[in-house]
């Protein structure tokens, strides 16, 4: 039995029930889950328009005077200059040249204030739209864009992950969506683990092996079938899934010219695999981008981390233009926060989430528009200030979704986005 | 007599600004200093009356020299431009403007007889410059890394350079390959959580007998983004690069060497800034860890050693330049 069920490689056994084990674990808090596979027409309209959001977290605050808001040659401007963008008028940090010629395309908001300077409840806010609280939790964007995007039949996980280390694993990341819509992650852009089956399994035998699992599954549902049971179901079907197209998820067979166009290095890899990803009908994939939280030598970080991000990104866009696909892809650069405008003695920035800077583009944002600014040394937003629950709406606003309606989970009505906001209508055509 | 156990400071002036390099006339005359506001600085020896440069970089200056008679300054910016000053005049004004690299000129070394200037970049260039033409007189691409440090040896013929990830390399100007490595790994970190590289050899310098060279900048980098890190400085021999100390300065946690120079009595000196506070470190050669060490009141960002050998200049980053006379009398 235990030969059937795992192949008979422990270790096989081992990934598959941590699979398992993950996947229900994020279904414990889901009181009736099965609400989720409720969808209305407008809903399916949404996932027909095939709209994707791809998501670049700059991780740890990037500092939005050595990239989106320069204020050089001020108190707080420190060593980089500005320079000119393909938006007449627009300057931005000269540590970004190529993504500088792509900012037609994109949309800046410069007046974001969060009012909230901890990694966790700024990365909390940044991603779910809301504030973090004891009483309730939220999926995060992805989440919801795999419930409201990806096409019920899909054979793909709507939410995918590029972490930046090893490993790999799903988030618990959907809240009362449920595990169906957690994020999968993508360790240093490797296919999702434990999804390559083992050299001494045959097709017939695995073949056989599912069917069984099949059976035995009816068999149990009939009687007793639940949320858990669902999920359960759902994960090894999905599991299937995935281990039949590995290669989606193999960036090498992307075009050389392509590899040596982003760049050989993590973060060039992740780029090029994300438009791999939605290339191929993937609702919202997230890459990470690390270090931003520079208390220390802020500038020779910045220097350093945000020049590896340049190209790719720029390459990104760029392709997603040429490729029509800008009209369809909604792309996000966030941070949980800014950087304080101040230089600290350590020629470091700290935490500021006052007023700050997100990028995003694409989707039904206008193209090469500013919206809001900081006053002259960038201490505080003075016109068109946004926060994290009014970008969470327009993201998804972007994307065809109505952020102002409600999910139904379980007979009850659950906002998607938070109703005390609106989205940034200003920025949306 | 230099005793720097009798270290004491002598003059405290001030700039509206947090200052970044200095500079010490070698006719004594004067000191300057760069700072976050992308200008230079002249304080007049001893009384500290200021000068405040013409704004020509358009960022802050992290490299300063001197020629050898004090008349000409040179200045290298984060803009890449290295500039000509004739320090000496009432109405100080630039000669000459070089757009001299494509990225930060990080560090800069003139030579002994005041005919070149060499300088170091992001760009992973090393250039030599003729100082009356203004003319390139020699070019290198040979580090990975960004170019952090440079130093002419006594010679004027060789240059020591230093980078990002804990390389120097030793070049002759009627060569143009490297004429000898040395590893200085310790003062490189590559932080696998983070992922950053930190650290570099941040500083060089040359024992005037020209048989050692020293490396300085930081170790036990353990967390780069937060500013925890220790001084070091390693000692080499330049022939045969082992090394043959490895200095390090207990009870600053928080810390990193900007510059090292040699004294006359052969001591090592270093300074240190960080969440420590600033420092003078004095090592000899017998020992790995520091004989002596003088707390400056704030936290410092380079040094300079005037001719006299007794006074050294520090900028600081609460905007004052303070000079240190290291004796008794």
């Amino acid at each position: 039995m235990k030969c059937q069920y795992a192949c008979g490689s422990s270790e096989h056994l081992m990934a598959r029930r941590k699979f398992l084990s993950l996947s229900a674990s994020g279904a414990v808090g889901v009181a009736g889950g099965l609400g989720f596979l409720t969808r209305g027409a407008a809903a399916e309209q949404v996932q027909q328009m095939q709209q994707r959001i791809v998501v670049f977290n700059m991780h740890g605050g990037l500092s939005q005077l050595e990239s989106w808001d320069p204020k050089p040659g001020t108190r707080t401007g420190g060593p980089f200059r500005a320079i000119p963008t393909s938006v007449p008028g627009l300057h931005i940090s000269e540590l970004l040249p190529q993504t500088a010629q792509q900012m037609h395309h994109l949309c800046l908001f410069r007046g974001v204030n969060t009012s909230e300077d901890d990694h966790g409840k700024g990365a909390y806010m940044m991603m779910t739209g809301r504030r973090q609280s004891p009483a309730a939790d939220y999926p995060e964007i992805g989440a919801v864009a795999a419930k409201t995007l990806m096409p019920n039949d899909s054979s793909l996980p709507g939410h995918i992950r590029i972490v930046p280390h090893g490993g790999g694993g799903r988030g618990s990341d959907a809240a009362y969506l449920g595990p169906k819509y957690s994020s999968i992650h993508l360790g240093n852009g490797n296919p999702p683990q434990y999804t390559k089956r083992p050299d001494g399994i045959t097709d017939d035998v695995e073949k056989r092996r599912q069917e069984f699992r099949r059976k035995t599954d009816r068999r149990f549902l009939d009687g007793r079938r639940t949320a858990m049971t669902d999920v359960f179901t759902y994960s090894f079907e999905q599991a299937d899934r995935l281990m039949e197209q590995r290669d989606v998820f193999d960036v090498t067979k992307e075009p050389v010219a392509d590899q040596e166009k982003y760049g050989t290095h993590d973060f060039g890899r992740h780029c090029l695999l994300a438009r791999r990803l939605i290339e191929r009908g993937i609702s919202f994939v997230q890459v990470s981008h690390s270090n931003y939280d520079t208390h220390n030598e802020n500038f020779d970080f910045h220097l350093e981390q945000v020049g590896e991000f340049d190209r790719p990104f720029a390459t990104f866009v760029s392709d997603l233009a040429q490729r029509g696909l800008l009209d369809q892809t909604l792309i996000v650069v966030l941070s949980e926060f800014g950087r304080t405008p101040n230089i600290n003695l350590y020629l470091g920035r700290d935490h500021w989430s006052r007023a700050w800077s997100v990028l995003a583009g694409g989707g039904k944002l206008a193209r090469g528009a500013v919206l809001g600014a900081t006053n002259a040394e960038g201490t505080e937003v003075v016109d068109v200030q946004v926060d994290h629950a009014q970008l969470f709406h327009t993201y998804l606003q972007a994307v065809g979704v109505d952020s102002t309606t409600s999910f139904q989970i379980d007979g009850r009505d659950l906002p998607i986005a938070d109703p005390a906001a609106e989205p940034i209508w200003k920025a949306i055509v | 007599m230099l005793d720097v156990s009798k270290a004491r400071i002598i003059h405290d002036f001030t700039h509206e600004r947090p200052l970044l390099a200095c500079r010490y006339d070698p006719k004594e005359r004067y000191v300057v200093t760069s700072s976050e506001d992308f200008r230079l600085q002249r304080f007049n020896l001893p009384g500290g009356e200021k000068t405040v440069l013409p704004e020509v970089h358009s960022s802050w200056v992290h490299a300063l020299g001197f020629s050898p008679d004090g008349q000409t300054l040179y200045s290298g910016g984060c803009d890449g431009k290295l500039v000509f000053w004739n320090i000496a005049e009432p109405e100080v004004k630039p000669l000459r403007t070089i757009d001299a690299h494509q990225g930060w000129l990080r560090a800069m070394s003139v030579s002994s007889d005041g005919s070149l200037v060499a300088t170091g970049s992001n760009d992973k260039t090393i250039k030599v410059w003729n100082t009356q033409s203004g003319e390139l007189v020699k070019q290198w691409v040979g580090h990975t890394k960004n170019v952090y440090s440079i130093q002419f040896m006594p010679d004027g013929k060789r240059i020591l350079s230093g980078d990002l990830g804990g390389a120097v390399q030793l070049r002759s100007l009627d060569a143009d390959d490297v004429k000898a490595s040395f590893e200085a790994k310790p003062l490189h970190t590559y932080e696998g959580g983070q992922m950053v590289d930190f650290g570099g050899v941040r500083c060089l310098a040359v024992r005037p007998s020209s048989d050692q060279f020293a490396a300085g900048g930081l170790h036990k980098a353990s967390n780069p983004l937060g500013a925890v890190h220790e001084p070091l400085a390693l000692r080499f021999a330049l022939e045969g690069g082992q090394i043959l100390k490895s200095h390090v300065s207990e009870g600053i946690t928080g810390g990193g060497l900007w510059r090292v120079q040699w004294l006359s009595d052969g001591t090592l000196m270093g300074v240190s800034g960080g969440s420590s506070g600033g420092f003078l470190i004095f090592w000899n050669d017998q020992q790995d860890k520091d004989y002596f060490k003088f707390k400056l009141p704030a936290l410092a960002r380079d040094m300079d050693l005037a001719t006299n050998g007794l006074n050294v200049v520090t900028s600081h980053h609460d905007g004052h330049v303070r000079i240190t006379h290291l004796s008794a009398s």
